[in-house]
């Protein structure tokens, strides 16, 4: 169910190899307020979403802007050097140790029937489905959403019928990193957080929007979904420590049958 | 010579004056130098294997960790359990690492996979490998695959076992090989054909050139080649996990030098190599001078010049330089 979690992943567009790095910005974030302010996680996650929204703003306009029609290597070395930069910032700042933060129902659980939950997953699952449906409906009904829609159908065509092309990219950067971090933030109450995790989720969150379909949010969310199924069922049947094996075997078939994802449209 | 054909004068002799200083470099070296300059040989040679790929085809990979994986298992592996020496291992990697690549390449070029999924399906086939070999109890797993070492009085260059100062000449050997290997490949017509494939496949295409044979041939050799660097690596450092030497950021790590240097040309990666290592290098000394202890401020300031290198220089550090050193106009 923690895995589920990465879905939210799913939005952002722009091929980011600094996604999972972000994300842990975001946890230590989290841990940080969390130690000062007492607050919980799930109502930091507003704020975290802010401040990420706002960096991701910030490194579109700054760094990546320049970059939109530069080749995909060079445009792939600027995010691995800013992803070196954060992982590193991070360690200096934190340690390499990992750190978790226990809220007021950490052990609680749920049970429905014969399913025992951990409350603490429940929750954060809850937020993250909340999340996922109010990005969803931005997208589908505000004019921003509309706008920012057309800009990645058709960039010459958003261009032409007057919309600020390289702002609304820095708005669409931003609202990605602003899902990485309320993800993060749900994270933090799952999990504990290590400066290293960060490349990991990045390639996991590859794994999920290429399987759903790049720039399909519904296809993030089915990803999300199959993938978190597919490692589940990977680990039961054969051993535990072998289930990415099934979900980088599950990419590999989607990239050679339907590169396009399961749920996204043919590529014109 | 037809090598040195349309190699400018100036070039040829700067060429032989490096030459000159690599090989005498171990005279006058300490030991941890020569581990410095191994290093920068490797990275020279596996970048130079990566641009044949990336460079010349222009097909992007972020999975060759898999080929040296690949190539350092296999003769390990064979040394390990039957005693089998380095030199009969490598033809087994150098088959293995083709077959992979052959079949990546194939699966891709076939289904129509380019750009950035094309990218992605390396780097998964590359973690698949990584997983996969975590579980492969004949190489011992994920507890690691160790090589017996000892105290060793002599080089004995066929089981590939000796001092520093031998590795040190055994890769610079190989650099200087894929260095004219790659030299005569770009002169000759199949690079000529790659880089019309690199510039645009429809119309390479449209022109007759064959372009899912090259494409494949171009995986093939670079995989190969990667895998004899693997096999040096195995034993050199005599130790091999899965999650070190399949890891993403290996696969990043060798890509750096290219890129840095100047992607598709033949000084790029050597370049690249020297300056990455140098730096690096450089930069842990100067922290041990200042007496800063922390992790990852190396990193930080590596990043730092790689987005300034990226930047500035969007072809990398080699092509202006050679403009400066009049090689070309």
């Amino acid at each position: 169910m923690a895995l589920g979690l990465s879905v939210i992943f799913g939005v952002v567009r722009v091929v980011n190899f600094a996604h999972g790095e972000m994300m842990t910005v975001a946890m230590y974030l989290t841990l940080t307020l969390f130690t000062a302010l007492k607050l919980d996680p799930l109502v930091l996650l507003v704020p975290i979403g802010a401040v990420l929204f706002a960096f991701g703003y910030l490194l579109q306009r700054a760094l990546i802007n320049p970059f939109i029609n530069r080749p995909e290597h060079s445009q792939f070395m600027l995010l691995v050097a800013v992803a070196l930069v954060l992982v590193n910032v991070q360690l200096i700042i934190f340690g390499p140790d990992a750190q978790g933060i226990r809220t007021a129902y950490s052990f609680d659980s749920f049970e429905i029937g014969p399913v025992i939950a951990d409350a603490s997953k429940v929750y954060a699952a809850g937020a993250a489905l909340v999340v996922a449906a109010a990005l969803f409906a931005f997208f589908r009904f505000t004019l921003l959403g509309k706008a920012i829609r057309a800009c990645a159908d058709n960039y010459e065509g958003a261009r032409v019928v007057g919309l600020d092309v390289k702002r609304l990219y820095a708005l669409t950067f931003g609202l990605g990193a602003a899902c990485v971090g309320a993800a993060g933030a749900m994270l933090m109450v799952v999990g504990d957080v290590t400066p290293a995790l960060g490349p990991a989720y990045t390639l996991l969150a590859f794994v999920i929007v290429i399987t759903g379909g790049l720039g399909s949010m519904p296809g993030a969310l089915l990803g999300g979904l199959l993938i978190g199924v597919t490692e589940a069922l990977g680990g039961v049947l054969f051993t535990p420590s072998a289930k990415s094996m099934f979900a980088f075997g599950l990419l590999v078939l989607v990239l050679l049958f339907r590169p396009e994802g399961i749920v996204g449209r043919k590529a014109s | 010579m037809k090598l040195l054909e349309g190699v400018p004068r100036r070039g040829a002799i700067l060429l032989a004056a490096l030459l000159v200083l690599l090989i005498v470099f171990p005279l006058f070296a300490s030991g941890y130098l020569l581990a410095v300059g191994f290093l920068i040989l490797y990275f020279a040679y596996v970048g130079q294997a990566w641009n044949i790929m990336m460079g010349f085809a222009g097909q992007l990979s972020l999975g060759h960790s898999l080929y040296v994986g690949l190539g350092a298992y296999a003769a390990a592996a064979l040394y390990f359990h039957f005693g089998l020496s380095p030199w009969i291992g490598l033809g087994a990697s150098l088959a293995l690492c083709a077959a992979a690549g052959a079949i990546i390449g194939f699966l891709a070029f076939r289904f129509g996979v380019a750009g950035v999924y094309f990218a992605i399906l390396t780097i998964a086939f590359a973690e698949f490998a990584r997983i996969g070999f975590d579980h492969f109890a004949w190489v011992r797993g994920s507890s690691g695959l160790f090589l017996p070492v000892s105290n060793y009085t002599q080089n004995d260059l066929w089981n590939l076992r000796g001092s520093p100062r031998m590795f040190y000449y055994v890769m610079l050997a190989l650099t200087v090989g894929a260095f004219v290997l790659c030299h005569a490949l770009l002169r000759s017509r199949m690079g000529y054909y790659w880089l019309a494939i690199r510039e645009s496949p429809e119309a390479a295409q449209a022109l007759g050139v064959n372009i899912f044979r090259y494409k494949m041939v171009a995986v093939v050799i670079s995989a190969a080649m990667t895998s004899v660097a693997g096999v040096v690596y195995a034993f050199y450092y005599n130790n091999l996990f899965p999650e070190q030497i399949f890891h993403i950021s290996r696969s990043i790590e060798l890509i750096l030098g290219p890129i840095i240097g100047g992607i598709g040309t033949l000084m790029g990666p050597l370049i690249g190599a020297l300056l990455l290592t140098g730096l690096a290098e450089g930069m842990r000394e100067l922290m041990l001078q200042l007496g800063i202890d922390v992790p990852g401020v190396k990193q930080v300031f590596y990043g730092v010049c790689l987005l300034a290198v990226v930047m500035f220089l969007p072809d990398g550090v080699w092509p202006p330089l050679a403009r400066k050193l009049g090689l070309k106009r």
